[in-house]
């Protein structure tokens, strides 16, 4: 695979304009009962100007929906400020909306008083409210629904709703968090050209459109700008203008090429933000997660990383990540964990966003069930410091049993409450696969497999 | 009415004899002005601590009267102070985990030990009316009914999802309408449930406490409890009949009419996404949707409401954005911990003098007390043991049997709320005539008010079995050992649970009034930590009184902890059926 030629190499997006929401150096961590701190967000500069939509897009634990939620006022940043035209946030009488992902209506209100309550909250009184929030259903195409509950509608046809809530109240910057990944492909699709023929003839009175997706192409067709996070903490790895004119064409070069583009920035290995040094707390220094003893574990299950590995042979051992993406129609948060965890097993590489199958892979994707699972055990030993303590600990005890949280607590240094036991969960779904422990889930007891050794003597017979 | 249609609520419904249903509404209006009134003059009287009671069948309506105004003013009561509550630990971090320890601590207590402490304060407080005995068992009343609602409204907030928070906040919802749009309705399905279970204690309660000895004191009220307590002395038969009939109807009447209607009103408050198939109807709330009813009362509140949003808008505090995880330390004010102090203060104080008082309890009653709380014990896991024993089948046979089932289960959920302490009365008498004595009356008193309980649940965990699963059981010839082991226990038991729990609780508040009582001139009892209690509160024996209920509250909540949630987590995670 040579190297796709980028026609739209990064240019830093230079605003001319003076910016809406201005973020200075906002961080978002969280404080650990020792002196570690687990940080989400390293220090990110970032601003939403008039006229354009802004897609900001990154794998999970990129911490794309923190960085809405401190743009908007509803979380405040660990360190940093945030700006409304010039103004702190919190002092600021902002006018936003967001669009969620869930939806977020109140199922116990019609559709109009959804709608309705927005303005409610702004004082604005009953026959005005009515008038604009009809107006507005008019518009998202949901006149003859006002009277009916959100549950009562579909899934599209909610979205409608949130859009219409949104957009009520004329907001200076829509955000939307993921808006159409609750929704099928087709609804989506149908939604997200609505939104653009919107936006494009004016009919909303937005000024700025603030995108978080995970969905690249997505982030293609809508964004004037794109800004994609990597994780670890979350920090910018590229900020750069989309040049397509609109309509744009997902089957055309420039558009594929561009999506290409964005696959290997994401798959590309990860060089640490220069800025995450903490400045301001000279005393208690920032962790980095990636030189701590545990790796992150990516939540992928053995199954997945097979299917990838025999797909990768398939095609002759290496390929386009985004053109895999495209055979199996991930999107990339379905398809990066699998292909991290592949990487980190060593079954295969990536070089220049393609993904190459290696030796170990290639045995892996040809062997029948037990030689696989085999070959994971050693691989997992090997490359996966958690899953080679819990192995040894259960050797070493004389009940062959240890507790989970004996493990949580380790990991507890390192990892936030919740990452710790996704960690855990992806732990012991390799370990039980590998048949490296049993865990008992009544007890929370990691515990060695009884019939071990046998098994092992019984495989050993079979070759 | 079953509304099929999916947009079937856009619809107008057609309004049947409108008419008539308005007069009725406005009849109903005059009729509460007059029990108004009348209720009114009765309490601002002169004090009478016993009131003579009729035995008379046509002094039941008034008697019935007098005691639903007492359970309906402690209700409202315990609704206002469990949102209150609720709502005040949901949003103060520095106290919650306090006041929500108070909660699971007050929860576990029997409110009948508290009884005389709270008639002589209130007596004290309101001297020279009829309000203060009123207010005392008013008061015994809330304090059996609140807990619950509170903790069902505080878990209620906690748990509503972020995303409807942030909405919310964006919007820049002032405290009031969160209130309305987002919190009352995220929270009001709990609150109708719990308020059944709450005004059927509060009906336990009030009957046992309406005619109480202490000390030398005697206090008597006007109502179903004094009545059916004066009949069972005398041994009026036919007076107690009468009395425990109007107690049913009473129950019946209010499942009827109030809590069907408003079970199937607050199903537009489900969270959910999909509108789910089967569910409660209620043709009294039909027919009040019909009539102009609330139509006044809604423009009435709009015209409240408008006012507060306007101003509320304007205020600053809604200007902005608040952000929902405002980690910074906030700043403890000189008078927040002048009242801090004060509060260790007070309450350091007051646990002292009591603990000075438990030093007057001596050896042999300490003795006596601790065997009391053995026996209760056994007696109470007896009832609940004895429970599970015969509802367990008999519910799971009801819920494999859809038809069955939907007659049982509403007649079982009435019976939970049937007052044990009703049938008490008529159940002492048959043992005295049989010659059992109360030792095994209590325990069939207990019985009484906890089988229904766990009968209720475990219907409703038989019907929850997946037939797929039952298919799969009959499928592979599962014999009826594999059946129960494999299929039924498992699938019961996080229902079975629930109801094992609730039963518990009644069973040890069902002790304090089964273990000592008066018949005609006797006084029956049976070595018990309730009748300890009882006993305690005839003498005016405070100290007993403070140590026994101690005693049964450390026992109910150590069984709490050590058993029951453990069983509930277990339920929580393993046996939970999905999907």
């Amino acid at each position: 695979m040579q190297e796709a030629a980028t026609p739209t190499e990064p240019q830093t997006a230079a605003p001319a304009l003076e910016p809406i929401i201005r973020a200075e150096k906002i961080e978002k961590y969280y404080a650990q009962p020792s002196q570690n701190r687990i940080q989400v967000i390293s220090a990110t500069d970032l601003s939403i100007v008039p006229g354009e939509i802004l897609a900001l897009l990154g794998p999970s634990g990129s911490g794309k929906s923190t960085m809405l939620r401190m743009l908007t006022g509803l979380s405040s940043p660990s360190a940093g400020q945030v700006f409304w035209h010039e103004k702190p946030i919190s002092q600021a009488e902002i006018n936003v909306s967001i669009v969620f992902q869930s939806f977020a209506l109140f199922p116990w209100l019609t559709v109009l008083e959804n709608v309705e309550a927005p303005l409610q909250a702004r004082g604005v009184g009953p026959e005005e409210r009515r008038e604009r929030s009809m107006k507005m259903l008019d518009t998202v195409g949901l006149d003859g629904f006002e009277g009916a509950y959100p549950k009562e509608l579909s899934g599209g046809m909610r979205q409608r709703v949130g859009f219409a809530r949104a957009l009520v109240v004329e907001p200076e910057v829509l955000f939307m968090d993921e808006p159409f990944s609750a929704l099928d492909v087709l609804t989506a699709e149908n939604l997200r050209s609505e939104l653009l023929e919107l936006w494009a003839n004016k009919t909303m009175p937005t000024k700025a459109v603030f995108l978080v997706t995970h969905n690249i192409e997505e982030a293609v067709l809508l964004a004037d700008r794109i800004i994609v996070l990597g994780r670890n903490p979350g920090h910018i790895r590229t900020d750069f203008r989309v040049q397509l004119a609109q309509p744009r064409d997902r089957k055309s070069e420039p558009f594929t090429q561009l999506v290409d583009y964005i696959y290997k920035v994401l798959t590309k290995p990860d060089v640490a933000p220069s800025d995450a040094p903490d400045r301001q707390h000279p005393d208690t220094r920032v962790r980095d997660q990636r030189q701590m003893h545990y790796q992150m574990l990516p939540h992928a299950r053995p199954g997945g990383m097979a299917g990838l590995l025999e797909l990768l042979l398939d095609k002759g051992g290496r390929d386009d990540i985004y053109r895999l993406a495209d055979d199996l129609a991930f999107e990339i948060d379905d398809l990066l964990p699998i292909v991290d965890a592949a990487q980190l097993l060593g079954f295969l590489k990536i070089e220049e966003g393609d993904a190459a199958i290696t030796a170990s892979g290639t045995e892996f994707a040809n062997s029948e069930i037990l030689r696989q699972k085999e070959l994971f055990r050693d691989a997992a030993l090997e490359n996966v410091l958690l899953l080679r303590q819990i192995r040894r600990a259960l050797e070493a005890k004389s009940d062959h049993t240890v507790p989970e949280e004996f493990f949580l607590d380790m990991l507890d240094e390192q990892f936030s409450q919740e990452e710790c036991l996704r960690q855990m969960e992806t732990a012991v779904t390799w370990g039980r696969y590998a048949e490296l422990f049993d865990f008992d889930a009544g007890r929370r007891r990691f515990v060695l497999p009884d019939a071990q050794e046998e098994e092992l003597a019984v495989d050993g017979d079979a070759k | 009415m079953n509304l099929q249609h999916p947009l079937a609520r856009t619809l107008v419904t057609t309004r049947t004899w409108p008419f008539l249903i308005d007069v009725g509404v406005a009849a109903c209006g005059l009729a509460i002005f007059f029990s108004l009134v009348s209720t009114g003059t009765y309490w601002l009287g002169k004090p009478i601590p016993v009131v003579p009671i009729s035995h008379s069948i046509s002094a039941l309506p008034a008697y019935a009267f007098y005691s639903i105004v007492r359970i309906a003013i402690a209700y409202l009561l315990s609704l206002i102070f469990a949102v209150s509550y609720g709502y005040t630990a949901a949003y103060n971090p520095r106290i919650e985990a306090w006041m929500v320890a108070v909660l699971d601590v007050l929860q576990s207590i029997p409110v009948l030990s508290f009884l005389p402490p709270v008639v002589l304060a209130m007596v004290a407080l309101v001297p020279g009316h009829q309000m203060g005995i009123e207010m005392g068992v008013i008061l015994l009343i809330f304090t059996g009914q609140v807990w619950n609602l509170a903790f069902s409204f505080y878990s209620s907030i906690k748990s509503i999802p972020r995303e409807m928070r942030e909405a919310a906040s964006i919007y820049r919802y002032s405290g009031w309408q969160r209130f309305w749009q987002l919190e009352m309705p995220y929270a009001a399905i709990g609150l109708v449930w719990n308020s059944i279970v709450s005004v059927a204690g509060g009906w336990f309660a009030l009957i046992a406490c309406e005619m109480f000895t202490m000390g030398d004191r005697n206090f008597q009220l006007p109502g179903l409890g004094s009545y059916l307590q004066t009949a069972t002395a005398s041994g009026d038969i036919r007076a107690l009949v009468a009395g425990f009939l109007v107690v049913i109807l009473i129950v019946v009447a209010t499942d009827q009419l109030l809590w069907r209607p408003l079970i199937a009103w607050s199903d537009k408050f489900k969270f959910e996404q999909v509108e789910s198939a089967d569910r409660v109807e209620s043709p009294i709330l039909e027919l009040l949707r019909r009539s102009n009813l609330f139509a006044a009362p809604g423009r009435i509140w709009t015209s409240f409401e408008e006012p507060i949003f306007r101003r509320m808008a304007a205020t600053a505090d809604c200007r902005v954005v608040h952000p929902l995880d405002d980690e910074r330390p906030r700043r403890n004010s000189a008078g927040l911990w002048a009242l801090a102090i004060a509060a260790i203060c007070v309450v350091g104080w007051g646990a002292t003098q009591a603990v000075l008082m438990l030093s007057k309890v001596t050896w042999p009653e300490l003795r006596l007390l601790l065997e009391g709380a053995g026996a209760t014990f056994l007696r109470v896991n007896a009832a609940l043991l004895i429970s599970a024993a015969w509802t367990v089948p008999v519910g799971v046979a009801i819920g494999f049997n859809p038809k069955l089932a939907r007659i049982a289960q509403p007649i079982a959920q009435v019976m939970a709320s049937v007052p044990a302490t009703a049938f008490f009365p008529i159940l002492l008498i048959g043992l005295v005539r049989i010659g059992g004595g109360l030792g095994i009356g209590s325990i069939v008193l207990m019985l009484l008010g906890t089988q229904w309980y766990i009968l209720f649940n475990v219907i409703a965990g038989a019907m929850s079995i997946p037939s797929d699963l039952r298919e799969v059981s009959s499928l592979y010839h599962f014999n009826r050992w594999q059946r129960w082991t494999k299929l039924i226990l498992p699938g019961i038991f996080p229902y079975l649970i629930t109801g094992m729990v609730t039963a518990s609780g009644g069973a040890w508040n069902a002790s304090v009034f089964a273990e000592y009582t008066h018949l005609k001139d006797r006084t029956l009892q049976t070595i018990g930590l309730g009748a300890q209690i009882d006993w305690a509160t005839d003498h005016g024996r405070f100290p007993i009184l403070l140590l026994a209920t101690i005693l049964i509250s450390l026992m109910v909540v150590t069984m709490n902890r050590l058993v029951w949630r453990r069983l509930y987590r277990l339920a929580e995670t393993r046996y939970k059926l999905e999907g």
